[in-house]
C-alpha cells in the first residue's frame, strides 16, 4: 500500500466564511451563503442565485496592501488570501527552507476583468494592465509572487469543474516522485458574468437554492471562492516536526468520454476515477466512511454520479452529501474547497450535512445525510466531475 | 525508472510541418507581425459537420493529435496531457463580445462551452473514446511542459506505457489587437529573416499545435529519449547558468555534454537577453539554434521548439535556417531546450539521440 502525502496546512475563503475557521463554523451551524447576486450586474439578477463572497474588490486591495496600480483579477487575490492562510497554518516562515512549488487551479483567471474592460480598452490607457492578466496562469503567479515563492515548479491546470482536485493530484504525485519537498495546491475562481451566462445557456442554473440529489433540484447556483493545501514530504514532516492534518491517500482521474458538457447517464466517467483513487489508497469500497459528493443539483450530474456510486458501493453507499447547497458550485476551486471540507470532516469525525434535500430521486434509494452526524471517520472521499467528461476523485485519511 | 521516448512527432504551425517526411525543406518566411499556422487539409481528419462547430485551434489540436497517434500506430493512449497558454481564444471571444453587444441576451452555449480550457483534450478523448486521464496546463510559456513534465512523471514510474502529449494555442483577433496595443506584438512588420535584428519591444505572434505519442518503450522508430524537463516560474539572470548547471548535474551531465542548445529567442530586445546569458557564456562553445523566427511565439511555442529537437535527433541534420551561431558538430547526442517568456516561466528540456 503506498504511503498517503501529508497535508499540513489548508486556507479558504467562500460564500460561507473568510478562513478555515468560519466555514467550519458555518457548516455545523447549517449557514449558507447563497444571496442574490450584489457585486455584478447582470440583467439575470433576479432569476439566480449564486455563492458571493460580502467582500468588495476594493476591500481585498486594502486587505492585502496591493498598490494602487495592481493588476490583481478577483480570482488572484481571492487565491492570495487562501493561500497565505494555508501557508501560515502549516506555520511556514522560510519559504526557500525546501523546494516549495505551487499548482493552482482555476477556470475564470483573468474573465472577470477581461469583460469588464473588453472595449474600453481601446480607449482608456489606465485599465490595459488588466490585459497581461488575463491568462490564466496570472492568478497562480500573483499568488507565488506574494508569498516569495521563486525559482520553483509553479504551474496551473484548467479542467473546468475538476481542476483543483487535479491540482492537488498533480501536488501529490510531485511529492510522492520526489521532485519537490513541499507544495501548495488548490484553486480559485471568481463569480463572472462570462460563467453567469454560459451556465445560463446551458440552463442549468436554479433560480432558487440549490438542493442537491433531491427529484425536485433545479440546477446549480454558482459560487466564487477558492482553497489550497499545503503538501510536504515525510522528509520535512520528521525534520520539522509538523502537526499532520490528514493524508492525500488515493486520486484517480478517468474521462468519461460521453459528451462535451453532459456525465454520461451510467456514470462511468465517475466509476472509473472512484476505482482508481481507492486502488491508488490500497482501499477496498467498504473503507470509505463519507463521500463529499459533487453533487452540483443539476439534473445530469446528481444521476450520474448516484449511478457511479451505486456502481462503486453497491448497496452499501457510505454516508454522503453535497457542501454545494451552502458555497454553490465554486467551478476550478470546488475540488479544493471541498478537500477543505473532508480534511475538516476527519478531524472533527463530523459529517456536514446536504442542505435542502426534501424527496429522493427516483431513480434510486440514495438519500444523502442531510444533518451534521458525527462519527468516527478514518477515510473520505472526495468528486469532482467536470466538462470534457474529466471526473476526479481524492481519498483523504487520517492516518499515512 | 523506466526510460521515456518520444515514438510520434507532429507539428501544425506558420511553417510547412504537416508532412511527416519533410523537415524544414520548403521554408515560407514572412514579412508581418502575426503569422497563422498553415491549415492542413481538415476534411482529411475531421467531417466538415463536425469541423464546422469547431474553431482553429481545436482543428489543430485534433489534427495533430490524429497525426501523431496514427505514426505510432496507437489507437488510443493510457492518458491525454494538453498545453496551452489562452485556450480556446475565439469562442472566449465570440462569448464575451455576445454578452456585451446583446446585453446578456440572445445567446447560444457552444461558444461557452468550447471556450473552456480542457475543450481539445476533452475532445480528443471523446472522439478515441479515450477513457484514460486527462489533464490540461495552462501556465503561459510553460503550458506544454508542464504537460511534458506530467507525462515523463507517469512514465518514469510507469503509471502508464503511453501518454499523448500537446500544446496548443491559437490566434484570436481581439486578444491580437490587444497584445498590439500594450505592444507585447511588435507594432512593426519584421522579415523572418532578420527577428533578432529587429531591436524593438514585442514579438512576431502566432498560433499552432504540437503533439507527440511519448511511451516507455524503446522501438526503431523512436524519435528521441526525453532525459527531463524543469520549469521555473521565475529566474533572475544572473541565476540562470547555475540553474542550467543543477539540472545537467541531477541527469549527471556537464554543460560540455550538451551538443545543441535550442533556445526561445523571439526578438523581443526587452527578454532575448536572457539567451545570451547562457549562448555566450557557459554555451559560447556549443552549437546552438533558435526557432521563433519561423514559428513565431506563443505561449505553446516551445512545442515546435521540442518538435525540432526531435526532428534534428532523429535525423542527424540542423537546418541552415535554424543555425543561431557557426559552432559544427559532427553527430548531435544530447539537445538541451531553454524558452521563457517575458522573463517569466523559464524551462530546461533535455533530450538524447536514441
Amino acid at each position: 500500500m503506498d504511503q498517503g502525502v501529508a497535508i499540513t496546512g489548508m486556507g479558504i475563503i467562500s460564500a460561507i466564511g473568510n478562513n478555515v475557521a468560519e466555514n467550519y463554523a458555518s457548516l455545523i451551524h447549517e449557514k449558507k451563503g447563497i444571496s442574490r447576486i450584489q457585486k455584478i450586474d447582470t440583467i439575470h439578477r433576479d432569476e439566480i442565485m449564486v455563492g458571493e463572497i460580502p467582500v468588495s474588490n476594493d476591500e481585498f486591495i486594502a486587505q492585502l496592501g496591493l498598490p494602487q496600480d495592481n493588476n490583481y483579477s478577483r480570482t488572484g487575490m481571492l487565491g492570495v488570501l487562501a493561500a497565505q492562510e494555508a501557508l501560515k497554518d502549516a506555520r511556514i516562515e522560510n519559504i526557500d527552507a525546501y523546494r516549495t512549488g505551487l499548482v493552482s487551479a482555476t477556470s475564470v483567471g483573468g474573465m472577470d476583468m477581461t469583460e469588464k474592460y473588453y472595449y474600453d480598452y481601446f480607449t482608456n490607457a489606465e485599465c490595459q494592465k488588466y490585459i497581461i492578466a488575463h491568462h490564466a496562469g496570472d492568478s497562480t503567479q500573483k499568488i507565488a509572487d506574494h508569498l516569495g515563492i521563486n525559482n520553483q515548479l509553479v504551474t496551473t491546470i484548467s479542467t473546468a469543474c475538476s481542476s483543483a482536485a487535479n491540482a492537488i493530484m498533480l501536488g501529490a504525485r510531485l511529492i510522492k516522485s520526489g521532485k519537490l519537498d513541499r507544495v501548495l495546491v488548490g484553486g480559485s475562481d471568481c463569480l463572472s458574468k462570462f460563467t453567469i451566462n454560459g451556465f445560463k445557456t446551458l440552463m442549468i442554473l436554479s433560480d432558487t437554492y440549490n438542493t442537491p440529489f433531491d427529484e425536485h433540484r433545479k440546477g446549480l447556483n454558482l459560487g466564487e471562492a477558492a482553497a489550497f493545501l499545503v503538501l510536504e514530504s515525510d522528509h520535512v514532516v520528521k525534520a520539522e516536526n509538523k502537526n499532520v492534518l490528514a493524508y492525500v491517500k488515493g486520486y484517480g482521474n478517468a474521462n468519461d468520454a460521453y459528451h462535451q458538457t453532459a456525465s454520461s447517464e451510467n456514470g462511468e466517467g465517475a466509476t472509473l476515477a472512484m476505482q482508481q483513487a481507492l486502488k491508488v489508497a490500497g482501499l477496498n469500497p467498504k473503507d470509505i466512511d463519507y463521500i463529499n459528493a459533487h453533487g452540483t443539483a443539476t439534473g445530469n450530474n446528481d444521476l450520474s454520479e448516484g449511478r457511479a456510486f451505486i456502481n462503486v458501493f453497491g448497496d452499501k453507499v457510505p454516508d454522503f452529501s453535497s457542501t454545494k447547497a451552502y458555497t454553490g458550485h465554486t467551478l476550478a476551486a470546488a475540488g479544493a474547497i471541498e478537500a477543505v471540507y473532508s480534511v475538516l470532516a476527519l478531524q472533527n469525525n463530523i459529517i456536514f450535512p446536504n442542505l435542502n434535500f426534501k424527496t429522493p430521486m427516483k431513480e434510486f434509494n440514495l438519500i444523502p445525510q442531510t444533518k451534521a452526524k458525527q462519527k468516527e471517520l478514518k477515510h473520505v472521499l472526495s468528486n469532482s466531475l467536470g466538462f470534457g467528461g474529466n471526473c476526479s476523485t481524492l481519498i483523504f485519511s487520517k492516518n499515512a | 525508472m523506466k526510460p521515456v521516448y518520444i515514438h510520434s512527432v507532429a507539428s501544425i504551425s506558420a511553417q510547412n510541418t504537416v508532412d511527416e517526411t519533410a523537415f524544414l525543406d520548403d521554408l515560407v518566411f514572412y514579412e508581418d507581425n502575426v503569422l497563422p499556422a498553415i491549415d492542413p487539409n481538415y476534411k482529411d481528419f475531421i467531417p466538415p459537420t463536425a469541423a464546422r462547430r469547431m474553431a482553429k485551434g481545436i482543428k489543430m489540436g485534433v489534427v495533430a493529435s490524429k497525426l501523431a497517434l496514427n505514426q505510432a500506430g496507437i489507437d488510443k493512449p493510457n492518458a491525454i496531457i494538453t498545453g496551452t497558454g489562452l485556450g480556446c481564444l475565439r469562442d472566449s471571444e465570440k462569448f464575451v463580445s455576445a454578452i456585451l453587444d446583446n446585453n446578456e441576451q440572445f445567446l447560444t452555449p457552444t461558444p461557452f462551452i468550447q471556450s473552456t480550457h480542457n475543450t481539445v483534450g476533452g475532445q480528443i478523448a471523446l472522439e478515441l473514446q479515450c477513457k484514460g486521464y486527462n489533464f490540461t496546463y495552462v501556465h503561459a510559456s510553460v503550458s506544454f511542459e508542464s504537460a511534458l513534465l506530467d507525462a515523463e512523471l507517469q512514465l518514469k514510474n510507469n503509471e502508464a506505457t503511453n501518454i499523448l502529449v500537446g500544446g496548443v494555442d491559437e490566434l484570436g483577433d481581439h486578444t491580437t489587437e490587444l497584445f498590439k496595443l500594450i505592444e507585447l506584438i511588435k507594432t512593426e512588420k519584421v522579415s523572418s529573416k532578420a527577428l533578432l535584428e529587429s531591436q524593438t519591444k514585442g514579438v512576431v505572434y502566432s498560433e499552432g499545435a504540437n503533439f507527440f505519442l511519448l511511451t516507455n518503450e524503446k522501438d526503431e522508430k523512436c524519435y528521441a529519449e526525453l532525459i527531463d524537463t524543469a520549469i521555473f516560474n521565475t529566474l533572475k539572470k544572473d541565476n540562470l547558468p547555475t540553474a542550467v548547471e543543477i539540472f545537467l548535474n541531477s541527469n549527471k551531465l556537464n554543460p560540455e555534454h550538451v551538443d545543441l542548445l535550442i533556445c526561445g529567442h523571439n526578438g523581443d530586445v526587452e527578454h532575448d537577453d536572457y539567451y545570451e546569458v547562457l549562448t555566450s557564456g557557459i554555451f559560447s562553445d556549443t552549437q546552438q539554434a533558435f526557432y521563433k523566427h519561423l514559428s513565431g511565439e506563443f505561449h505553446t511555442a516551445s512545442g515546435f521548439g521540442f518538435w525540432l529537437a526531435n526532428k534534428i535527433l532523429k535525423t542527424q541534420t540542423l537546418p541552415e535556417a535554424v543555425k543561431l551561431n557557426h559552432v559544427k558538430n559532427s553527430e548531435f547526442g544530447y539537445v538541451l531546450l531553454y524558452n521563457q517568456y517575458l522573463g517569466e516561466n523559464h524551462s530546461f528540456t533535455l533530450l538524447r539521440k536514441c
